[in-house]
């Protein structure tokens, strides 16, 4: 229980992120697109430069996580055509929606009801692709 | 108290302001590390399929057979996203609005979207003038992006936080490749089918 407690805090602690960083806004993504401020790239850049460091003196140092395991991380096989399609499709979607997973349920908490639309036809999209994965190139 | 009432609004005052892109940078980045380190990777989307699993979409296709005792951290974890929201509406709304570029806002007068800055508009957080339950035109645009994002995250093994964040951070290059494709796709829907939408 303590555990899932302590998930949720992380949760909140990145809800909040998501919003306070306006990741989160529509407007934001489409400015991204647009390639009209630096800002979404400045985010994704930091956290991506900072987290490989973080991760890397993890390993490194040989960090015990909280189950007492090294950090590791389940490499994916390598499918260039399945990751260009897949993430093209994504992309589309995000570009629409202005939000990724994580915004579309942070939105939701911020009042934003209409996300609700969202998260369920996202839903709906992983439920087909479980159905018609297997004529797909993976 | 009152000092200690008067430091809380003070803090409360100061994260209120809109961040910093370093700052959010580095606060992701952080709870990516706390993640790893409470032995999990960061990745949102995988929750979709744990509510079709939940569903009982797993009797039928076995690609929804999840053990889903090994999902609760993230569904703990996703509410506490939901969670979060809330609590940044509540008590650390920006007191100005999103402050996007003068030349997407004038980019977006072509589209007729107006960039509305009131609290009850959305303070640029969110489009609500296209993304309002009395615009059809915006269900239907909804219903598509959400399930291009669903459908997209799932083939992809994973979103935003799972590939552009996490794979990027752990250096993996089917993660990269996968963010290419995220930017192939966003960059065709905002240059070439948008404009035609709009």
């Amino acid at each position: 229980m303590m555990k899932i407690v302590s998930f949720f805090i992380v949760g909140i602690f990145f809800g909040v992120i998501l919003i306070k960083s306006e990741a989160a806004s529509w407007f934001r993504i489409i400015e991204m697109f647009r390639f009209e401020s630096f800002h979404m790239y400045g985010i994704i850049g930091t956290a991506v430069v900072l987290g490989a460091g973080l991760i890397y003196l993890m390993k490194k140092y040989r960090v015990k996580t909280l189950e007492g395991k090294e950090v590791s991380y389940t490499p994916m096989k390598l499918n260039p055509t399945r990751h260009l399609l897949a993430g093209g499709i994504f992309g589309l979607g995000w570009a629409i929606t202005g939000s990724c997973p994580g915004p579309m349920f942070a939105l939701l908490g911020n009042g934003f009801l209409f996300a609700l639309i969202f998260l369920v036809s996202a839903t709906l999209g992983t439920f087909v692709y479980g159905v018609v994965k297997d004529k797909l190139p993976h | 108290m009152e000092i200690l009432f008067l430091e809380a609004g003070g803090i409360l005052g100061f994260l209120s302001q809109p961040w910093h892109w370093a700052v959010s940078g580095a606060a992701i980045a952080l709870s990516l590390a706390l993640l790893n380190w409470m032995g999990r990777s960061l990745g949102v989307s995988m929750v979709f399929k744990d509510i079709c699993a939940l569903a009982g979409a797993g009797k039928k296709f076995e690609f929804f057979k999840v053990d889903i005792k090994d999902e609760y951290w993230r569904m703990a974890f996703v509410l506490g996203i939901v969670a979060g929201g809330y609590l940044a509406a509540q008590f650390l709304s920006s007191p100005d609005p999103v402050a996007i570029s003068g030349a997407t806002i004038a980019h977006l007068k072509d589209w007729n979207i107006e960039y509305f800055v009131t609290a009850e508009e959305g303070s640029g957080l969110f489009n609500t003038q296209v993304f309002n339950f009395k615009n059809i035109g915006g269900i239907v645009l909804a219903v598509f992006g959400g399930f291009f994002v669903g459908f997209g995250s799932r083939y992809a093994d994973g979103c935003t936080s799972g590939h552009a964040i996490s794979g990027l951070a752990h250096l993996q290059k089917p993660s990269l490749l996968t963010v290419i494709g995220f930017f192939i796709g966003g960059l065709t829907m905002t240059w070439l089918i948008l404009p035609l939408i709009f």
